[in-house]
């Protein structure tokens, strides 16, 4: 496949940033989408250019790094995928392919492709986990913990902290992700004892990070690589009125 | 800050305010609606007559008007805040966003159809509200009531008018179409039980409230009622 690329190529975070068109050639339907970089990379190595930053690390879709903006959506067309999960026969031989990075005030540009998404790892330090040990996995029914509860947990915590919900959002927000991180918790009987207080640090810290005001447009859930569901958003909204307004939890 | 400053300056309470406010509105349009069909009795405006003067001779509803006056600037207010801050969480736009991928343009435009909302209301409200409640309605009808029938009978001659209502009822539409579900989610009242019911209430309501609407000045624009 012959294909035209119009790459973000930004060099700091400080710098202006701009649209730069490359032609790559030869390139197998069978490749991924960062194949596909690698080889674009490799010449612009052979030709003494820089090559492109872009995140990506475990490339098999779990680590939630590989974050590219692609024809204007995150991860590219496919629904359900990472963008180290998308081949290149996804695209049309001679198409022209755009890819940014990731864009919120709250994900500023490192280099390139590479955005900063520690406001997440300070999202989840304000109140993600829990404050005590809670020891080795139980024996099986030790803790009775209904189906559904079990399954709406797990399925929370399918997130990988990709970032895609910011970046398609249309006002940048991160509600999504943070719902996913504490409803894996808020599901379990041992998220209960910080239940309120969670919520509250949580959606606080989200809020200072600059993320912008969900508008349930579901554009999210949609995009989402691993399928969280807006019904999560729906149990933080929940929770947070419960924290403020009942609890007597004040954080 | 006190607790409730605390959740109201927050991003979810400040949605929560706006949801409120939304929900508060669609109960109002009710209302509205209801009274206003009346017109299509096709009776001279009689029963419609009968109807405004409950409605302006009752101080429950007097009250009410100044709390849905309230509940209208909060909604503006608020939005048009959370519209300003959501622009900020983005300052460089993409080259390229395919919104329609994953999202309803109108769930993405809920800013500018509200925007055409205010600008019909400032139109509607110099229209009947102005007239009704401070200039003076200018006849009355068989019954010796104030005709505010004939009132909205000659507005709608004018074919631009008619035009403006038409169109602005087509922004109301899409407005609820998501406005009504996504107030229920802002609530955190997305529940498998009660999801589908909602939706469904929610695309019901926006069509017949619109629709019933927009029927008002085509008809009397056309003479179908008169
Ligand atoms: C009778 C008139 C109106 C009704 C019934 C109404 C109803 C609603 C509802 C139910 C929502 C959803 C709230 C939520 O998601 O929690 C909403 C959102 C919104 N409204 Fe209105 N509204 C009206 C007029 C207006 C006006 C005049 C404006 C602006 C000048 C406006 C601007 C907005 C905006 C920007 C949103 C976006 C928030 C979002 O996307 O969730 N609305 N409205
Ligand atoms: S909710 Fe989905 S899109 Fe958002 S960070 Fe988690 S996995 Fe990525
Ligand atoms: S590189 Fe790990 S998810 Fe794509």
């Amino acid at each position: 496949m012959n294909l035209t690329l119009k790459v973000w190529r930004q060099k700091n975070s400080k710098s202006a940033g701009k649209l730069v068109d490359y032609q790559v050639s030869d390139i197998s339907p069978d490749m991924s989408f960062l194949e596909m970089f690698d080889v674009l990379n490799e010449q612009l190595i052979n030709k003494g250019e820089e090559p492109i930053v872009f995140d990506h690390d475990c490339r098999e879709g779990i680590c939630g790094m590989c974050s590219m903006f692609i024809n204007g959506r995150p991860h590219g067309p496919k629904q359900g995928i990472t963008t180290c999960q998308l081949h290149m026969r996804s695209f049309k031989d001679g198409d022209t392919i755009v890819v940014e990075p990731w864009r919120a005030a709250a994900f500023p540009v490192i280099k390139d492709l590479a955005t900063d998404r520690s406001s997440f790892d300070r999202i989840i330090a304000s109140g993600g986990f829990i404050s005590v040990n809670t020891g080795n996995a139980q024996d099986a029914n030790a803790l009775p913990i209904p189906k559904r509860q079990a399954d709406a947990a797990f399925e929370a915590a399918a997130c990988i902290a990709c970032g895609a919900c910011v970046a398609t959002c249309k006002n940048a927000s991160a509600m999504l992700f943070v719902s996913a991180k504490i409803s894996q918790l808020a599901l379990l009987p041992q998220g209960q004892p910080e239940r309120y207080r969670r919520v509250q640090s949580m959606v606080a810290q989200m809020d200072a990070e600059g993320f912008g005001n969900c508008t349930n447009t579901r554009a999210c859930e949609a995009e989402c690589p691993k399928g969280i569901s807006l019904e999560n958003i729906a149990r933080m909204n929940r929770d947070y009125y419960a924290a403020k307004f009942a609890s007597e939890e004040e954080v | 800050m006190s607790s409730f400053g605390k959740a109201f300056s927050s991003s979810i309470g400040k949605k929560l305010v706006v949801g409120i406010t939304g929900l508060f509105l669609i109960l109002f349009l009710i209302v509205h609606c209801f009274i206003n069909s009346l017109i299509f009795l096709n009776d001279g405006g009689e029963t419609f007559n009968l109807g405004a003067e409950f409605m302006a001779g009752n101080w429950p509803i007097r009250a009410g008007e100044i709390v849905l006056f309230l509940g209208l600037i909060i909604h503006i207010v608020q939005t048009a805040r959370l519209t300003y801050e959501n622009r900020k969480a983005r300052p460089v736009k993409y080259a390229a966003y395919n919104g329609s991928a994953n999202s309803k343009w109108y769930s993405r435009s809920m800013g500018l159809l509200g925007t055409l909302l205010l600008i019909f209301l400032i139109v509607h409200l110099a229209n009947f509200w102005v007239v009704s409640r401070f200039t003076g309605i200018p006849t009355h009808d068989v019954n010796n009531r104030e005709n505010l029938f004939a009132v909205m009978v000659e507005t709608f001659q004018n074919p631009w008018i008619v035009l403006l209502y038409v169109l602005s009822m087509v922004s109301l539409c899409y407005h609820l179409l998501h406005g009504f579900a996504s107030a229920f989610q802002t609530m955190g009242w997305n529940h498998k039980k009660y999801a589908k019911l909602i939706i469904s209430v929610g695309i019901w309501y926006s069509i017949i409230i619109s629709v019933l609407f927009a029927a008002m000045p085509i008809a009397i624009y056309t003479g179908l009622i008169n």
